[in-house]
């Protein structure tokens, strides 16, 4: 019995050694709308509100029509540059703190689950170090922005595969009082 | 694999492991040897089958799960040896034993039990060690890993590795916990339990501590806890992210990675908490960091290059040695208590493994087969490497000898275990 086992477990262990990531990253929907702050992350910090001051009936952090509302930058396999396709996003709150000088933002780094924890909980705080300094090229000051990492340690997709991977290699940015 | 099956398997699992292991989270599974295993006979001590637990079953499980012993048969042999002088070297060189054990276990009048136990080398027909023990009922299971560590140190020249300990992180679910084990996995215990990640445990070289990482304030932050008391302290507490400790041999000082000045960089601390003072600059990622066995160096894994890969460092300044150039991935190195050189988690198409570099050749050695392989922590005497294989988020914890011939599976029931880390040789 313990040899059948043994052979079960072996089986188990190889049929799980089977898939062969691919390095190519696959082009990936931004979810942000709809998903925002992850689970037991929220931090602590003044209240937002009333700072917008454009119509006073929306607030252009929750509007859907407005790019503001979204809030995810996703990262290549192993990169912390932030890629062109982001860069209006980036540039838009990055001019929605310089105009809101009682705002304060969050920025939350991650990683895929691939490879070290630590490595990655750098790798995570140097993609949030990254949008952050383009921000405060745009006039955010340092004060607004602070920057966290999670590494590999909340995946928002729980898969194991490149579309998984390719949504965990993000940038969240949480407004406080969201 | 087929949804069937494996439901098929995880109820063989739940069916039978308590069968095998009643104590033990983590179930070991041999899946490689030696080519060389010394043929090692264990006799069962004289009276030992009035001790339900015994001795001889764990000392010849311990020597077996090394991969360096097969065991050889007793039946027929009659009579049975009960001291080293009873051994015959013709009758066991016949069944191509090398090494014979025999002992015998005698109640005392106080409810101890005295223990004692010979080991005859049968080719060279002397006697390697007599020793004898008085003990507790309870005392058994260590005791019986003693007598594996002083067969093993005689038999292969390097300490046995049987009574250490070691830590891992288990995530069942939201929850985390801490574990610390005997290294055959018997009698686990919690020592921090969280809803929010756990990481990087590493044990003070004395083991009476555990640093370690915790996201529990919604960042990382390093503790430094006692196994004796369960106090612990927020050794490294700064702006930014804490994380990635690494003690220092003389256990008073512990190399972090913060961020509290920008990008991850390597700092030390004192293991009472306190002012951090920077250790390196560089203008990317420096973390990872693990002294050298002298304290002269440490080990990181760094960015500076453009990719990955592990310097050296002197603690008194100066500049960085990189030491890894094949790949674009090679992080997490562990020295070798011997002085001699590093595990660490190499990358090659993809596959995360475990290699060893020589510091005398500069060779690197590929030990694993990856996907996933990471965290190796070597165990005391260098000859094996525990690692965990993360694939598909159900990371069971695997080692491996220093020479890549022997590899061992430690299989837990149902949690996703990662991040193991050796603990010292117990104080003798």
């Amino acid at each position: 019995m313990r040899n059948l086992l043994s052979a079960a477990f072996i089986a188990v262990v190889l049929a799980g050694c089977q898939s062969t990531p691919t390095q190519e990253s696959a082009p990936v929907e931004d979810k942000s709308a709809t998903a925002t702050t992850p689970g037991g992350a929220s931090t602590g910090g003044t209240s937002s509100t009333g700072v917008s001051g454009t119509s006073g009936t929306s607030n252009p952090l929750r509007d859907p029509s407005n790019i503001l509302s979204k809030r995810s930058v996703y990262f290549d396999f192993d990169s912390y540059v932030v890629r062109d396709e982001f860069k209006p996003l980036v540039e838009a709150h990055g001019r929605y703190l310089q105009s809101n000088r009682n705002a304060r933002m969050t920025i939350q780094g991650n990683a895929d689950e691939r490879g070290s924890h630590e490595y990655n909980l750098a790798l995570g705080q140097r993609r949030a170090d990254s949008v952050k300094r383009m921000m405060t090229l745009l006039g955010a000051t340092d004060t607004q922005i602070e920057t966290v990492s999670f590494g590999k340690e909340k995946p928002r997709n729980q898969g194991h595969d490149e579309v998984a991977w390719a949504e965990n290699r993000r940038d969240d940015m949480v407004y406080a009082g969201e | 694999m087929p949804r069937l099956l494996r439901h098929v398997l995880s109820f063989l699992l739940l069916a039978f492991l308590p069968v095998f292991a009643a104590h033990a989270q983590l179930t070991i599974e041999i899946v490689g040897g030696a080519g060389t295993a010394i043929p090692i006979v264990i006799v069962p001590f004289e009276s030992e089958s009035n001790f339900p637990l015994g001795i001889t079953g764990i000392v010849g499980a311990d020597l077996t799960r090394s991969g360096l012993f097969k065991l050889v048969d007793y039946a027929g042999v009659s009579p049975r040896p009960t001291r080293a002088e009873d051994i015959q070297p013709a009758v066991w060189r016949a069944r191509n034993a090398d090494a014979v054990v025999a002992g015998s276990m005698r109640s005392l009048s106080d409810g101890r039990v005295e223990v004692r136990f010979g080991l005859v080398d049968v080719v060279k027909q002397t006697v390697l060690v007599t020793m004898s023990y008085t003990v507790t009922p309870q005392q058994f299971r260590v005791t019986a890993h003693k007598i594996a560590d002083i067969i093993y140190e005689k038999l292969t020249g390097d300490p046995g590795i049987f009574s250490t300990r070691i830590a891992y992180i288990t995530k069942q679910g939201p929850r985390y916990q801490l574990l610390v084990a005997d290294a055959d996995g018997a009698d686990p215990q919690t020592i921090v339990t969280s809803n929010e990640p756990l990481l990087s445990p590493k044990w003070s070289p004395d083991g009476s501590r555990l640093a370690y990482v915790s996201f529990e304030n919604k960042k990382p932050v390093v503790y430094v806890q006692s196994l004796a008391t369960g106090q612990r302290m927020a050794v490294a507490n700064f702006r930014g992210s804490n994380s990635s400790p690494a003690w220092s041999p003389d256990g008073r000082r512990l190399a972090v990675t913060l961020t509290k000045d920008g990008s991850s960089q390597i700092y030390i601390v004192s293991a009472d908490g306190g002012s951090a003072a920077r250790l390196l600059t560089s203008s990317g990622i420096d973390t990872e960091a693990a002294f050298t066995p002298d304290g002269g160096a440490i080990l990181f894994t760094s960015d500076r290059g453009g990719t990955p890969q592990i310097y050296r460092a002197s603690v008194n300044g100066g500049g960085a040695e990189r030491l890894t150039f094949d790949g674009d991935y090679n992080v997490s190195a562990r020295p070798l208590p011997d002085g001699k050189g590093f595990a660490f988690v190499h990358r090659a198409a993809n596959r995360y493994q475990i290699a060893l570099m020589d510091y005398a050749t500069r060779q690197v050695q590929v030990l694993t087969d990856g996907p996933d392989d990471l965290s190796p922590s070597v165990a005391p005497n260098s000859k094996l490497i525990i690692y965990a294989n993360e694939g598909g988020g159900r990371g069971i914890l695997a080692a491996v000898s220093s020479d890549g011939r022997v590899k061992q599976r430690l299989v837990a029931p149902s949690a996703d275990v990662r991040e193991p880390a050796w603990g010292p040789l117990p104080r003798q």
